[in-house]
């Protein structure tokens, strides 16, 4: 099994397609794994040349929370790993306007560039998508 | 239209897993095809054959076990996830294959429809 492409031995089949995906993320970092497993397999679809993008919503904005310190609950701080997506040509990060609003969060309080969007454009934007993977 | 359905949650607990079954199953009696079912998360339970319900209670991991073998669904389970759980070849279900993440996104790119069962 190759590492980088999950199990998959790229062929003709798999790399002529480039389909718009879009992994929705709602849910706090830490409490469940839900963020984490996410990550996981948002740096596995970055060997497939998809057209990747990320929607934070709800509470799905705090994964994108500076400053997190995650010691005292012997968890690991995954966060730096969103800035490293850039490193892997996924570059489009979409947060919610509304939903950064009702947590009091703002644009620099992110430890990454993001695109802040209304949710009607976030509806319009998933409206978009090939495929929709929601965590 | 062919099918990619993805479940995130685990049996019993969650209703995710029987919702996927019922429409998996009514989309094949429509003449649909389901190509691939990927477990994720806690939905790696889905896969053990050491999952033993009452007998007047339905047989969640025998179910997809046997959509697999009539209809030639292919269920694969990931490998990162599975092992964080406990479930390995050992006491994995005939009918399911452990494989890695890039088996969901090949079924997003090769699917018409992606559908995701989770919370």
């Amino acid at each position: 099994m190759t590492e980088a492409t999950g199990g998959i031995e790229m062929d003709e089949d798999s790399s002529g397609t480039i389909k718009k995906f879009m992994f929705v993320n709602r849910k706090a970092p830490y409490g469940t794994i839900y963020a984490l497993e996410s990550l996981e397999v948002v740096l596995i679809s970055a060997a497939f040349d998809q057209d990747v993008s990320l929607a934070f919503i709800d509470d799905g904005v705090y994964q994108l929370k500076k400053g997190q310190a995650t010691k005292a609950i012997d968890m690991k701080n995954f966060s730096p790993t969103y800035r490293a997506l850039e490193g892997y040509d996924i570059e489009k990060l979409y947060v919610e306007k509304e939903s950064m609003d009702e947590r009091g969060l703002s644009e620099e309080d992110l430890i990454v560039d993001v695109q802040v969007m209304s949710r009607a454009e976030m509806a319009d934007m998933m409206d978009e998508q090939d495929v929709v993977l929601s965590f | 239209m062919n099918f990619g359905i993805m479940i995130n949650e685990g049996p019993y607990n969650h209703q995710a897993s029987d919702t996927a079954y019922l429409f998996a199953k009514a989309a094949i009696e429509k003449g649909h095809k389901v190509d691939r079912v990927f477990f994720y998360h806690d939905g790696v339970y889905n896969a053990t054959k050491l999952t033993q319900p009452p007998q007047d209670d339905r047989h969640i991991v025998n179910r997809w076990k046997n959509l697999a073998t009539e209809h030639g669904v292919d269920l694969v389970v990931c490998v990162a996830a599975a092992m964080r759980r406990g479930i390995v070849d050992d006491n994995l279900s005939p009918g399911f294959r452990i494989s890695g993440l890039g088996q969901l996104v090949e079924s997003g790119i090769q699917s018409d429809r992606l559908v995701v069962f989770g919370d």
